[in-house]
């Protein structure tokens, strides 16, 4: 069979998987259980290191070490071919792919530095004040509500006051930042109802978004001007630059609002833990990296193998698309221990929850800061966060985040 | 086994025994060495695994990598020619003995 007579599922090649790998039907992307993704996490690291599932014909991981593994081997599994259930090589995929997430050495690596740069830790130092007196000014307002829905309130307006600031957008349209980053990780799923829902908004929106990365639509002094610059110098044409600009608003946003959220959320479940935060502020970043880990706000991203190659000695063809269910991962007992615990002075290092290795989430450092802006402010001025209804989880093809998260806010 | 030796910036030395393999920061990590962070995980992201490579161990541990000198200029402390990141200092049998020392803070 040709590529051109063969019938793509999910626009990628079915595979017959090797004699000895596990067979699971389910289907990891319906939305009941995206919405409560425990027991599937369990059982897929428990069925072994490598599972077939057949419903969209692709290979799963769960399990620490061959999750962690497979997904930071870029020479065997690659992201050209798009980091979701859609072969970029076979299917045109939904929008010009990212020059950094959705491409593979060596062209990968000139971009990177220039977003490593612009995102170091020297820089994102530079941001401090900002995001501080952000956090404080908005945790007083909400103080002042007693009740708030958390999600809305404070975990998307966050970022969406600062990141626009620190990239130096001078259009302003948070519902559009918002709404992209869910386009942009929908689309990694298969083509439900939740990659429709999100895609539906695309007419309004990737117009909006593509004209706000333009040069002349930022500062001279943000994180846009900085990759620009690389423009300037002939690192990158002014197209690769828009294109820079672009994954910024892409990754930037949906990521950080979905882990404050997640953050208040462990915090409200375990006021003990807020308790020691409070009591010791020096656990702030590893409390962060412990609800990283806890919560995963990237549940699941993929791979292709861009060669005859093997998982855990089974082997594997050219062309399968490998789910790495990277929460699955965070809470694999064979790794952590007590994964269901949620404590804040564990330093999970080496958590997958910002994935590993060349693809490594390379704004890990902005999300640092602006989470340890948020928490900080919080032990600050709040005594207590208590629960003011259940939360609603909002299912997503890659992102899992809080849909409604009711609390109060007790002052000190 | 690689014997690696940890000297804190007080002085003082802790001896660690990793596998080929294993970077200096995940060994340090493993065994709780407070002198090193490695709050990235080893994506070379952050510069919180900061070390000082004893001159006698500078040839064995090779040059800096690619997009290793970006990131030192984020350190906490003074970088100097023998500073490295020690996630991005892979153990091999070579190394059996070596001699990092490790900065006053990292972040």
């Amino acid at each position: 069979m040709t590529l051109s007579t063969m019938t793509l599922i999910e626009g990628h090649k079915p595979i017959t998987p090797a004699a000895g790998i596990p067979v699971w039907d389910i289907d990891p992307y319906d939305a009941e259980l995206l919405r409560n993704p425990s027991a599937y996490y369990t059982r897929l690291r428990e069925l072994g290191e490598v599972v077939y599932i057949p419903r969209y014909s692709v290979l799963a991981v769960g399990r620490y070490e061959t999750t962690r593994q497979v997904f930071s081997d870029h020479e065997n599994f690659l992201s050209s071919h798009g980091v979701g259930l859609n072969d970029f090589k076979l299917e045109d995929p939904w929008r010009p792919p990212s020059i950094i997430l959705e491409v593979d050495q060596p062209d990968h690596t000139r971009t990177r530095k220039v977003m490593s740069r612009a995102l170091s830790p020297k820089v994102v130092k530079g941001f401090a004040d900002l995001f501080r007196d952000t956090a404080e000014q908005l945790v007083d307002q909400l103080l002042a509500k007693g009740t708030i829905e958390a999600v809305t309130d404070l975990a998307e307006a966050f970022p969406t006051t600062v990141f626009p600031k620190a990239v130096g957008m001078k259009d302003v349209n948070p519902r559009h930042l918002v709404d992209y980053g869910a386009m942009v990780f929908n689309a990694v799923g298969p083509d439900n109802a939740l990659r429709r829902e999100a895609m539906s908004h695309a007419g309004e929106i990737v117009p909006w978004i593509n004209a706000a990365c333009t040069r002349d639509r930022l500062t001279g002094d943000g994180l846009g001007a900085m990759v620009y610059a690389s423009a300037d110098d002939g690192t990158l044409t002014e197209a690769e630059a828009g294109m820079l600009v672009r994954s910024f608003l892409s990754a930037g946003v949906d990521t950080t609002v979905t882990g404050i959220g997640n953050a208040l959320w462990c915090l409200s479940q375990n006021p003990e833990q807020w308790q020691a935060l409070k009591r010791d502020p020096s656990l702030i970043r590893p409390a962060f990296e412990e609800v990283l880990r806890y919560t995963s706000p990237v549940h699941t991203f993929g791979r292709t193998a861009g060669r005859a190659t093997e998982i855990a000695g089974f082997s594997v063809e050219e062309g399968t698309k490998v789910i790495c269910v990277l929460a699955a991962a965070n809470m694999d007992p064979a790794k952590w221990g007590d994964p269901e615990v949620f404590r804040i002075d564990r330093k999970p290092i080496g958590h997958v929850a910002f994935g590993a290795g060349i693809h490594g989430c390379v704004g890990q450092n902005i999300a640092r800061g602006e989470l340890e802006a948020v928490l900080g402010a919080l032990i600050e001025r709040v005594d207590r966060i208590e629960p003011a209804g259940d939360p609603v989880w909002r299912p997503g093809n890659a992102i899992r985040a809080l849909d409604r998260l009711p609390i109060t806010l007790i002052p000190n | 086994m690689v014997k690696v030796t940890y000297v804190a910036h007080d002085g003082t030395r802790t001896e660690l025994h990793g596998d080929p393999g294993d970077s200096v920061m995940s060994l340090a990590i493993a065994q709780g060495i407070d002198g090193i962070v490695g709050e990235c995980g080893g994506s070379m992201m952050c510069a919180t695994c900061h070390c000082y490579v004893e001159e006698d161990w500078a040839e064995a541990t090779g040059p800096r990598m690619d997009g290793e000198e970006d990131m030192l200029e984020s350190a906490a402390c003074e970088v100097t020619e023998r500073s490295r990141l020690s996630c991005q200092i892979k153990l091999t049998e070579a190394h059996d003995g070596l001699v990092v020392h490790l900065p006053e803070e990292q972040v």
